[in-house]
């Protein structure tokens, strides 16, 4: 059995494992409903208007930078397995790579993007 | 015993488990799926654990430093069943649903949680030759795979129809998303020096030159910030913070449900640890004392300072964090993967 086939069995029983473990609480709980009881907590007051605001852009562009990183570490990690191989072409070559990243991130710096607004 | 020395505990102790179910069963596949699942077992065994002690452990360490006595009731002097009484209580607590929330996302969140946070240790070398799945793309697959967690949170968040919880749910993202590019940035640079990534060859390298906290200092630390920040504790706990947000994207969760929240969190919490112990602190190596004692050494070190830095350091403001995040440890990350890359040269040139 591959090392492949072991991890999709210990993914099932992840999944189930919570499942299972729910039972026990189910079983042994108390059921006293009341309306009061379900009200989302805010401070012991009933709820002021609407949960579901509008979300906050600045938190889109944080994603929207952190999108950029993510994507290039794809191509990183296999340039730095085979790194020791490649010789000083693919040194330089990542330099370059990695300078325009900088570059887009201090572009990101000065437009303001990184700041907490 | 020498030879049990040779190739680490866990593996002699699988190896003639193994031998053993292969006379019982004298099927080649059905050992190996017998196999796997004993595997399991012992992973979530340890995950279980860890869980029972680090809820001990936790309360005593934050005593111990705010010069208090800590659980001291149940179960003589030292509290020890304390852990015992908190999961009896749990289990037999009320599972309340707010009102108005997304039923099906909900009830998901907690479950989905789960299974980022226990598969990450499928790829953990416990001892020499120890490792659930030793797969080619080690280091590559835990990262891809330990990322899944933002979104559980952010589902809890957003299903629970609580404003704390909208909050807390919106700063998990900015924040884990935030800390984890610097955080897989800190690794290239291991993984230039090993030239693999399955993570028993990262700490074999370590086992038989230096260290890699010696040669990668810069991204130990940065390591060790974004670590803290991944698993949410203080000073980084924005996400959950008590005192403001009562506990974020779980704040309507009870009973059981939280449980789950809290056992994700705990096997985070190792789970870093043993990940700063295989990538710096050289894994199982060791002089004398076998690899197994070597690695729980080493990580419930590393444990130990994480719950220090937690009731040590005050919570950090929000703008604080992110900046931290992108305007220090990141371009920290980069120049160390290039200083790293000319670094190598240089020592062959030498």
């Amino acid at each position: 059995m591959s090392e492949f086939g072991g991890l999709g069995i210990f993914f099932v029983v992840a999944l189930i494992f919570p499942v299972m473990s729910l039972i026990p609480a189910f079983l042994l709980q108390p059921r006293q409903p009341s309306p009061q009881k379900r009200i989302p907590y805010e401070c012991g007051v009933d709820t002021q208007g609407k949960t579901y605001v509008q979300y906050r852009a600045g938190y889109f562009l944080y994603a929207l930078i952190f999108i950029v990183f993510d994507i290039e570490t794809v191509f990183l990690y296999p340039w730095a397995v085979r790194f020791g191989a490649l010789g000083l072409f693919a040194l330089a070559e990542m330099f370059v790579f990695l300078a325009i990243l900088a570059l887009g991130l201090a572009y990101a710096w000065r437009k303001g993007a990184l700041s907490w607004k | 015993m020498n030879a049990m020395l040779e190739n680490g505990v866990v593996a002699t102790v699988a190896g003639v488990l193994r031998e053993y179910l292969m006379l019982l069963f004298g099927n080649q596949f059905l050992t190996d799926l017998i196999m796997k699942f004993i595997g399991i077992g012992a992973v979530i065994g340890v995950i279980l654990s860890a869980a029972i002690v680090f809820t001990y452990a936790e309360r005593k360490v934050c005593a111990f430093i705010q010069v208090r006595l800590g659980p001291n009731r149940v179960g003589g002097r030292f509290g020890l069943l304390q852990p015992f009484a908190d999961m009896l209580k749990l289990m037999s607590k009320e599972d309340i649903i707010p009102a108005g929330c997304d039923r099906v996302v909900w009830a998901l969140s907690p479950m989905l949680l789960f299974v980022p946070s226990a598969l990450a240790y499928a790829f953990f070398p416990f001892d020499k030759g120890a490792v659930f799945a030793d797969v080619n793309v080690g280091v590559f697959l835990l990262i891809a795979i330990s990322s899944q967690a933002v979104l559980p949170f952010l589902m809890g968040g957003y299903a629970s129809n609580s404003k704390y919880a909208m909050i807390g749910g919106m700063r998990t993202v900015a924040q884990m998303l935030s800390y984890e590019a610097p955080m897989v940035f800190s690794l290239l640079g291991i993984v230039m020096l090993t030239g693999s990534l399955k993570m028993s060859d990262i700490v074999a390298v370590q086992a038989d030159n230096v260290w890699f906290v010696l040669l990668q200092p810069v991204a130990f630390v940065i390591f060790v910030i974004t670590a803290t920040a991944e698993t949410n504790r203080t000073p980084f706990d924005l996400v959950e913070g008590e005192s403001e947000i009562v506990a974020g994207a779980f704040a309507e969760y009870s009973g059981m449900r939280w449980a789950l929240f809290f056992l994700a969190e705990y096997a985070n919490l190792l789970a870093v640890s043993i990940l700063t112990t295989t990538f710096f602190l050289g894994g199982w190596s060791g002089p004398v004392l076998p690899g197994v004692v070597w690695f729980w050494l080493k990580a419930l070190f590393m444990v130990f300072f994480f719950m220090w830095l937690r009731w040590t350091l005050p919570r950090t403001r929000i703008d604080q964090m992110l900046s931290l995040s992108w305007k220090v440890l990141l371009p920290l990350a980069l120049a160390n993967v290039m200083c790293t890359g000319i670094g190598v040269y240089i020592y062959r040139w030498l």
